[in-house]
């Protein structure tokens, strides 16, 4: 598709842009450092009760399991601090969460599922393989910055998944699915990559 | 209006500026002179970019305040604490400087003078900069449509265009004002947030069908289009603009 | 309703820049409550991409993920749009 205008963009003088650009080998291409923490949502923020929250584990697998927030709370937690990647070109370096691993959550689970589909208040879906939030590379939180995770930013609990873009962390996230066949969700069947890797610039279907 | 459908590709268009215009603490109106601007409507926008030197770029939509027939167009910014844009545009932009913007965009959110009256215009805050440039289309058109503007600013030196809201009072056109924060000495005026009652004061009556425009931030938007339909005007004829961040 | 939920006026430039007619003003039903809404009536939110939702059952309608040359245009829910020619 040609582009509508052969002039390359106009630099206007003296703007910068509220960001740190210095490179960094912990910045992904085509990223750019931010202090703030945008606030990005495909639709309204959920305010489920806690009494009414849980959380499940469900799809293919020899049993179900849910827990209640407090049952939930009741799991060992981890303190972790990781940088975040979003698909919209701003990375956070250096985020503090608190929140239940996923190894934890599916301790002793049997399953022969490859695939996972994280499923929201709000209908929200994202997928991700099983290998992608297991072994210490992903969590449930519950706390941001040493302050309860915010309605805004996914609270009451939210997948955290730092090794891939951002989207692949849902907000108000109520559950997994286990499931033997992929399953693209809400932004994967509408233009976002499959998988999401942002060390090789995946944010594209096709990419 | 259905001729203005079929526009074609949007291109950038480079915008010099001409004039940089305080209006309010922290509110300017830029003047921008834009070889190539095709004219636009009472209510459209433009989305502005900006580009660093390094390529980075920052995107906003900014309504048009001037009337559709000037030959330059202004844009009215409020400066934001934390925003990226706003604080260049007011601090920093200076006679000469250049930037990009494409536009005119938007055909919902508009009026035209043909269309008449009566109108009630509803502003929040800057939500009165769209709502300014169809006052003064209507202005500029020698139109006699009756006119209400329900201004809701936080205090007398926040209001923007005052002067010239003035100046424009009578001649159909009633300009009420609400001052939610701070009020002078000898303000006998609305002094707290648009509610029904004073929707219902301010008028004109839904049985007179008036065009409605409301704009200002999501809630201000949402709880006066709540109550104006509660009030009875029918929900086809109440068109809103949130006003919130725009970056893309 | 969030506060930093706007409106399909939000997105005109970027509408016009992917249909490239003037779409605030066209007609969608929603997929879901079948009510009929001008595009800039209906709710938008920035989330990775844009999703404009149906403003009385919140349903998705439209989706829109681009990059510079590419536009990805999803209708999740979204049973007719009108566009005047």
């Amino acid at each position: 598709m040609p582009s509508p205008s052969d002039r390359p963009p106009l630099v206007s003088r003296g703007f910068r842009g509220r960001r740190d650009n210095s490179p960094s080998d912990r910045v992904p291409p085509g990223q750019y450092v931010t202090e703030d923490f945008p606030v990005l949502s495909a639709g309204p923020t959920p305010h489920t009760p806690l009494e009414q929250w849980d959380f499940s584990i469900v799809g293919e697998v020899d049993e179900l399991r849910s827990w209640t927030w407090e049952e939930f709370r009741a799991l060992p937690s981890e303190d972790v601090t990781v940088d975040i990647h979003c698909v919209t070109k701003w990375s956070k370096l250096d985020t503090v969460w608190q929140g239940v691993s996923v190894d934890t959550l599916l301790d002793g689970v049997e399953t022969a599922a490859e695939y996972v589909v994280q499923f929201c208040d709000g209908g929200y879906t994202t997928n991700v393989p099983l290998e992608d939030v297991t072994g210490g590379k992903a969590w449930v939180a519950f706390a941001y910055g040493g302050e309860p995770l915010e309605p805004e930013h996914g609270g009451p609990a939210r997948m955290l998944v730092p090794h891939l873009y951002f989207w692949k962390s849902a907000k108000w996230v109520r559950g997994l699915r286990l499931e033997s066949t992929d399953e693209p969700g809400f932004w994967e069947v509408n233009g976002y990559h499959n998988y999401g890797d942002p060390w090789r610039e995946q944010r594209y279907w096709g990419d | 209006m259905a001729r203005a459908a079929v526009l074609g590709r949007l291109t950038w268009l480079v915008a010099e500026v001409v004039d940089v215009v305080p209006e309010t603490d922290g509110v300017k109106t830029i003047v921008f002179d834009v070889p190539g601007w095709p004219g636009h409507r009472a209510g459209q926008h433009v989305d502005v970019r900006l580009t660093a030197e390094d390529g980075y770029q920052a995107q906003r939509s900014y309504s048009i305040a001037s009337a559709p027939d000037a030959s330059r167009i202004e844009l009215t910014v409020e400066r934001l604490d934390d925003g990226e844009v706003s604080p260049y545009l007011t601090e920093e932009l200076r006679e000469g400087d250049q930037i990009e913007l494409r536009g005119p965009v938007g055909g919902y959110f508009v009026w035209e003078p043909s269309q008449g009256g009566p109108l009630l215009l509803v502003a929040g805050g800057s939500g009165v900069v769209p709502l300014m440039a169809m006052l003064r289309a209507r202005e500029t058109a020698g139109s006699d449509a009756e006119t209400r503007l329900l201004l809701s600013s936080r205090g007398w030196d926040d209001v923007i265009y005052r002067g010239e809201l003035e100046r424009l009072d009578g001649d159909g056109l009633t300009v009420v004002h609400t001052l939610t924060r701070t009020q002078p000495q000898s303000w006998t005026g609305y002094a707290r947030r648009v509610d029904a009652e004073m929707l219902a004061e301010v008028g004109p009556d839904p049985t007179e069908r008036p065009f409605v425009y409301v704009c200002g931030p999501t809630p201000f938007v949402e709880a006066v289009a709540e109550a104006l339909v509660r009030l009875g005007h029918a929900p086809q004829n109440v068109k809103t603009e949130r006003f919130g961040p725009t970056g893309g | 309703m969030d506060a930093l939920m706007l409106d399909g006026n939000a997105i005109a430039g970027l509408l016009q820049e992917v249909f490239a007619v003037e779409m605030t003003t066209a007609l969608g039903t929603c997929g879901g409550c079948g009510a009929t809404n001008a595009v800039g009536a209906t709710h938008v939110y920035r989330g990775a991409g844009i999703v404009m939702r149906c403003p009385h059952c919140k349903n998705a309608l439209v989706t829109i993920v681009k990059d510079e040359t590419r536009a990805w245009i999803g209708f999740p829910g979204v049973r007719t749009l009108q566009v005047t020619v």
